[in-house]
């Protein structure tokens, strides 16, 4: 096969992994929706309590939990499609596909949708799958508007620093994802918690101190990985690169902004009066600041990571 | 006396104590992170002059009346401004304030004997009970031995023993070295901005420099670096490599730049080559040298109306853009009767659709080289005194020269042409060189910074992945209606870290224990 054709099969793997995507979202909100009309119906039938789960054979097998099922599937192909277009994409250009904002965006998605489907095989955190899915939709969305045709390397980038850093910052990004999708939905299910009024699209979900639990676990994993990647590898390379290790360029402004935030979510989360719903602020502004660095600092500003454009 | 404002008021010593207690609290240590995390974005939107000086110029000259009111707050160095500083030294006080006090209660903790086992083991995560017909000192050992990597106690009580055992003391460990580690880049990131200094050269093919203040362009040094004592070190660029993807999607990126040079570190040293390429700088006793740019640096000669060479040297052009479209200025101080000063760009790729389309550059590789000059005669101000730019032409002394049309005169000259010159006299493009743009830096103490990180990043992960954790057996004999001795056993587990593992960790470690007692057993009914 020639480059091309390797480019074009990237493309095409990138497109279709986006619409699978998008239709694990559809099922996923369709499990949320027809919890709702279940619970409905379940009121009409019986007028007191909670009903008892019914037994899981073939074909009571719970509308809601047939729309999970498909979700989890359709995000598993997706997956496969992305890297399929991940790999396509480093065949096309012959390096490490990581080389300017549309591959870190593709091959983050990438991460983030194994990482998460690794944990719903260990600790079936399905329940999160609708957030990853649209945190994942924006991300792709952002990456497609930073499309570049696949090439080889500016010279700045030809350092073996730059798998390094890169690829550090890529998976500490994917985790901040799953972070904080787990940290939405705590969010939201420990406010119906604390009204007393868990709903039934809530009751599908785990109780808030399980979301709160994983949230923990991604964000515990991502920081050491970002401090790393951000704070090591990257002054290491500007040093060789640009003649400075820290230079206060907005990239860097933005990705120190973001382990500030991090740490302050760890402390949160270790502080009493603080741990819980504080603390998942933390998370999500920090993942919003992470969202800024990879893609705000490249649309509003300048400066020396221009080239990821 | 009042009683209530005797209650309110604070002696100077107590005051200081609330003070301090509220400043290394970690509500205000949290708030500190969230306000050095906002105040850290206007310099990401606002040009800083320590990362790039000239678009601080533009910004001033693009906003007249709101560029001043920033600068007044500091907003063009925020990294360096006091409100900036102020936050992060509070921050760093309640840091210290904070991990001081811990130090000295880990140093404790480190002496200490695990605690005593609570009374009521249902209480804790986990806990299990089982019997054996092993002793109260077999249990104690086979504890003890499952125990591994633990602070084992063992204490006779009235009823049998009891084991204390506690381990991970390493996560708070781990955590102290995080925070001093943030303590020791900060010192080493203030050593390297105090004494370091960098500066930008641009260099042209052929051309030498040495390390002394008057070759830079740009300089910059911390406060303490005394710029007199420079390393002296000097280099030649023998050869500017500059190559760009010839084809293909990305056609006109660059693909290598690398300048080949000749240095003495030292003068008389026997002079030395190096490849300076943008990732491989070269390394020398007191400075890096960098290769952070380059550009074309056309060599012009200019004859006077007398027949004089006046000029003949290579002019940097600056480029504009990744295109490598460039301006220059020629400054002709010797050209006799008048001064003479060209003002241009310069084309790597020029291209031209058609006569009346303005021809353009395609290609940042140098194919079909052309320079457009615009010419002017008069005083070109260089005797007044006044510092000038090389870069631009002050034009205010000066008449622009104009063609048979009237119309600005045209100069557009491909490598080895010449033209004739309206006054008499000739202008020609020599030849083509190149320029590297070089940046001497040095940054003492580098590596206390990156030692720094590291380590932090060392007891960062111990500090979240050690799960201290305390166990107790408890293990006291009774005799059974038949008289044998049945021993039973309790067993608590307290994680100082919530985990779910608990009761599954409890589950293997009673199994493993019970299997330990009952091997025992069975050897002293067997013994070989």
């Amino acid at each position: 096969m020639t480059l091309e054709q390797y480019a074009q099969i990237s493309n095409y793997a990138m497109v279709a992994a986006t619409c699978v995507l998008a239709l694990a979202f559809v099922a996923h909100a369709a499990e949320w929706a027809f919890a709702r009309k279940v619970a409905d119906e379940e009121k009409e039938l019986v007028t007191t309590g909670p009903t008892p789960p019914s037994p899981p054979t073939e074909d009571t097998t719970p509308v809601t939990e047939r729309f999970s099922r498909v979700g989890v599937t359709l995000t598993i192909l997706a997956a496969a499609l992305l890297a399929i277009s991940v790999i396509t994409r480093g065949l096309a250009a012959e390096r490490v596909p990581l080389g300017n904002m549309y591959e870190f965006g593709l091959a983050g998605v990438t991460v983030a949708l194994i990482t998460y489907l690794g944990l719903v095989w260990k600790y079936q955190v399905q329940w999160v799958g609708g957030v990853v899915a649209a945190f994942g939709l924006v991300i792709l969305g952002m990456s497609l508007s930073t499309y570049v045709p696949a090439g080889p390397l500016v010279p700045a980038l030809d350092s073996y620093w730059f798998e390094i850093h890169v690829s550090a910052v890529m998976l500490a990004g994917a985790f901040f994802l799953v972070g904080a999708a787990a940290s939405v939905l705590y969010l939201i299910r420990v406010r119906a918690e604390s009204k007393d009024n868990v709903g039934p699209v809530l009751r599908r979900f785990p109780a808030a101190a399980v979301m709160d639990k994983l949230a923990y676990r991604v964000n515990a994993m991502a920081f050491p990985l970002w401090t790393f990647g951000a704070l090591i590898a990257g002054p290491i390379w500007a040093h060789y690169a640009w003649g400075r290790y820290w230079g206060w360029d907005p990239k860097e402004v933005w990705a120190f902004i973001t382990w500030i935030v991090y740490a302050g979510y760890l402390h949160a989360r270790a502080t009493a009066g603080w741990k819980g719903r504080r603390a998942a602020y933390f998370c999500l502004i920090g993942f919003v600041t992470f969202l800024f660095s990879y893609y705000g600092v490249n649309l509003f500003g300048s400066g020396l990571h221009s080239y990821a454009k | 006396m009042n009683p209530s404002t005797q209650a309110s008021e604070l002696t100077p010593r107590e005051f200081t104590r609330w003070i301090w207690r509220q400043l290394t609290s970690m509500r205000t240590a949290l708030f500190l992170l969230l306000l050095l995390a906002v105040a850290a974005v206007p310099g990401s939107l606002v040009p800083q002059r320590g990362v790039d000086a000239r678009t601080v110029q533009a910004f001033f000259q693009d906003h007249p009346t709101l560029a001043p009111a920033l600068d007044a707050l500091g907003m063009f160095s925020v990294y360096s401004s006091p409100w900036f500083s102020a936050i992060y030294l509070l921050l760093m006080l309640s840091l210290v304030g904070c991990i001081v006090p811990r130090i000295s209660v880990y140093a404790r903790a480190l002496r200490a004997r695990p605690p005593r086992a609570p009374r009521n083991f249902s209480r804790l995560p986990g806990s299990g009970t089982f019997t054996t017909t092993a002793s109260v000192d077999e249990v104690m050992a086979a504890g003890r031995r499952a125990l591994v990597r633990t602070r084992v106690d063992v204490v006779q009580t009235d009823a049998g023993a009891e084991l204390r055992a506690e381990k991970g003391y390493l996560r708070e460990l781990g955590n102290l070295v995080f925070h001093v580690s943030i303590l020791v880049v900060l010192v080493g990131v203030a050593i390297g901005a105090l004494w370091s200094y960098r500066g930008a050269a641009m260099v042209t093919e052929g051309d030498g420099f040495s390390n002394t203040l008057s070759q830079y362009d740009e300089f910059n040094s911390g406060p303490l670096y005394d710029s007199d004592a420079l390393p002296p070190f000097g280099l030649l660029v023998d050869r500017m490599i500059a190559e760009f993807q010839p084809e293909g999607p990305q056609r006109g990126a660059p693909k290598r730049f690398q300048a080949n040079v000749t240095y003495t570190e030292n003068p008389g040293d026997k002079p030395q080559r190096y490849e300076i390429s943008v990732n491989s700088p070269l390394s020398l006793d007191g400075g890096d040298v960098f290769l952070i740019g380059q550009g074309y640096a056309p060599v012009i000669r200019v004859t006077d109306a007398e027949g004089e060479i006046v000029f003949d040297d290579a002019v940097i052009f600056l480029p504009q853009d990744g295109s490598y479209l460039s301006e220059g200025v020629i400054k002709v101080p010797d050209a006799a009767p008048e001064q003479l000063g060209f003002q241009g760009f310069f084309m790597p790729t020029a291209v031209s659709a058609g006569d009346d389309a303005p021809t353009r550059t395609v290609y940042p590789g140098a194919v079909n080289p052309v320079i457009g000059l615009r010419m002017w005669t008069g005083d070109l101000g260089l005797d007044d005194g006044t510092p000038q730019s090389v870069y631009t032409l002050q034009k205010d002394q000066m008449t622009e020269v104009l063609d048979d049309n009237g119309e600005p005169l045209n100069i557009s000259l491909s490598p080895g042409q010449s033209q004739t010159l309206p006054g008499g006299g000739t202008i020609e493009f020599v030849d083509l060189r190149r320029f590297a743009r070089l940046q001497i830096a040095d940054v003492p103490a580098k590596s206390l910074p990156l030692a720094g990180v590291s380590v932090g990043l060392i007891g960062l992960m111990a500090s979240l992945m050690v799960r201290p954790r305390r166990t107790w057996i408890k293990a006291t004999t009774r005799n059974d209606g038949t008289g044998a001795r049945l021993t039973s056993v309790s067993v608590g587990v307290l994680d100082r870290v919530p985990r779910d593992e608990t009761p599954i960790d409890l589950e293997s470690f009673l199994t493993d224990l019970q299997e330990t007692l009952a091997t025992l057993d069975t050897s002293k009914e067997n013994p070989t």
